[in-house]
């Protein structure tokens, strides 16, 4: 079984590809373990692009189930509507009109039960593409990207977590931006999250939302600081008052915010970076064993 | 009235920083925090709530042990795998998987499992130092933010129309799922904001192409357009093929988070700088609009 690990962090651009990519990286080339990053950021997957010779094995099409409602054997009896907790069916019966709005649409299947004249049937319609690409030796990358104007987010990371590769070392979890449904789905069964989080005010707020999450799912989990030097004291003080574990500090470059930039975050780390990491690696191996 | 909408696609490009700045210039605007699941904007705009509102949010199922009978149906029908035995080797639903579609709840022969709708999701109307606010905060790990930025954002179009406002300005979430597609449907204008990376780039790709399909009037603003200037102009480049026309660029300015830590727009915490300059130029054309 893999040591399973998920990147979170509640609000947006504090650093969290920048974490799961070079965790990516040091985990497979610096203690030689097979690694699997999982970008579960569906609505925007961003991991891939700090890959240059990524080498793609396999592609498949993610997919819901949408029921269709056959108007022949329809009697417009309204039973599946009052079944449909997503509203996700209109039927007006007058006008002998029955149709499924696939955006609303949760495929839990309630309405083909429902049905009491076999009218309902289901097909499968696009939410996202998963792919799978061979970036090393001993690494391995699985994206799901979501079809753009497809509210299904949570759906796909399902499906994209079922290409966790069981045969791997370390599989790491990159999750969404939030702190609902996506990211409960994407750090659901991780045996460890990392929250990466910035010394600011809207840093600390969200920090304390996904914080809270976390608890409540009963999950292990520590902090990591990124762009530390910058803000205030207030994240420091917060994990340390609710005895919080830190896992690192890693401070604001703007040198290095211009290597993220331009996707060369890999390229000859700093011997500082490669440190950091390789700390936070051995704190986080002490958790597993 | 003019409902404006600032997205970015990416997280942490400057959404909400931009917003409360615009908030500190724009005349009879009402504020709308559509970014539910991590809501920061009132950390800047500081309000002081006047209504509070309970927003129903999905449903979670749970079996009762002393009635269930151990049949297993349930189990077969739950598409969400939301169904497992626990301990004791009795059925048991676990919540975060539960995914509130009640079909177990009807198909029980007998009844043994009941539902709750979560009252964790609150809305608010405040007043602020400039002007009405209506903001949310979503429970952890809940559904349906899509629905609840619909609700907030009716609000605010109702308040602006009761006080002659002239515009609604929507504070968007990052990404471009359910939360996305709710905060640009049927609003008459974008503003992105849009950061010099390669992800940033990606990214705004994915949102544009969402937006074409709603056929929004859209305009960017490039923040911290000097992190990598090579990337900017690439940047530069998409949006004249896309021909959103380019309101300004802002540069980094570490200023930016010690407004943010005094709890203060940059054009409050000096309205001299550059940046708060470009911004108020910004303003002054999506006005002229």
């Amino acid at each position: 079984m893999p040591f399973k690990i998920a990147v979170a962090s509640g609000k947006g651009g504090t650093g969290k590809t920048t974490v799961a990519v070079n965790l990516f990286h040091f985990f497979a080339k610096t203690f030689a373990l097979k690694t699997q990053l999982i970008d579960c950021d569906v609505e925007e997957p961003n991991d891939l692009l700090f890959f240059q010779n990524s080498q793609l094995d396999s592609e498949t099409t993610a997919t819901q189930l949408i029921p269709f409602i056959d108007n022949d054997k329809c009697t417009y009896c309204r039973k599946c509507v009052s079944y449909c907790e997503f509203n996700a069916i209109v039927v007006i019966p007058p006008v002998n009109f029955a149709e499924v709005n696939s955006s609303l649409c949760h495929s839990c299947g309630a309405c083909l039960v429902a049905c009491e004249f076999d009218a309902i049937s289901e097909s499968p319609e696009e939410i996202g593409t998963i792919k799978n690409y061979r970036i090393g030796p001993k690494e391995i990358l699985s994206e799901g990207r979501l079809k753009i104007g497809s509210a299904m987010q949570t759906m796909l990371i399902k499906q994209v977590k079922q290409h966790t590769r069981e045969d791997m070392d370390v599989v790491i979890f990159d999750a969404p931006p939030g702190t609902s449904c996506p990211v409960v789905e994407t750090v659901a069964e991780a045996d460890y999250v990392i929250l990466v989080t910035e010394p600011t005010p809207f840093g600390l707020y969200d920090l304390q939302l996904t914080v809270e999450l976390l608890k409540d799912m009963g999950m292990r989990f520590g902090v990591l600081i990124n762009k530390a030097g910058t803000g205030d004291h207030k994240v420091h003080d917060y994990l340390s008052e609710q005895k919080i574990e830190m896992l690192g500090e890693i401070p604001y470059s703007k040198e290095y915010a211009s290597k993220y930039a331009s996707g060369e975050l890999l390229s000859h780390p700093s011997i500082e970076i490669e440190i950091q990491y390789k700390t936070i690696i051995r704190k986080l191996m002490a958790r597993y064993t | 009235m003019k409902e404006i909408t600032i997205l970015s696609g990416k997280g942490g490009t400057g959404k909400t920083s931009i917003t409360a700045a615009i908030a500190s210039i724009a005349k009879d605007a009402v504020f709308c925090d559509n970014d539910v699941d991590a809501a920061d904007l009132h950390l800047i705009l500081n309000p002081t709530i006047k209504e509070e509102h309970v927003f129903a949010g999905g449903w979670t199922a749970s079996i009762d042990d002393n009635s269930c009978i151990d049949c297993g149906i349930c189990t077969d029908h739950c598409r969400f795998d939301a169904i497992h035995r626990n301990d004791n080797n009795r059925l048991e639903i676990n919540p975060f998987k539960c995914e509130g579609c009640r079909l177990c709840e009807r198909i029980c022969p007998v009844q043994a499992i009941s539902s709750v709708r979560s009252m964790n999701n609150s809305w608010f109307v405040s007043d602020t130092r400039f002007g009405i606010l209506v903001h949310a905060k979503m429970g952890p790990g809940e559904e349906n933010s899509g629905k609840l930025v619909s609700e907030v954002r009716k609000r605010a179009r109702e308040l602006a129309k009761e006080t002659n406002a002239s515009y609604v300005i929507n504070d968007g979430p990052p990404g471009i799922g359910c939360a996305a597609i709710s905060s640009l449907s049927g609003t008459g204008m974008v503003l992105m904001v849009i950061e010099p990376t390669i992800s940033g780039l990606h990214d705004s790709r994915r949102l544009v192409e969402l937006i074409e399909t709603f056929s929004i009037p859209t305009y960017a603003l490039i923040n911290k357009y000097d992190i990598h200037p090579r990337v900017s102009e690439e940047i530069e480049m998409f949006l004249k093929e896309k021909s959103i026309p380019l309101l300004g660029k802002t540069p980094f300015d570490r200023r930016m988070v010690e407004a943010m830590v005094e709890k203060k727009s940059i054009v409050e915490f000096d309205d001299t700088l550059e940046i708060s300059n470009i911004i108020k130029e910004v303003w002054k054309s999506l006005e002229s609009l």
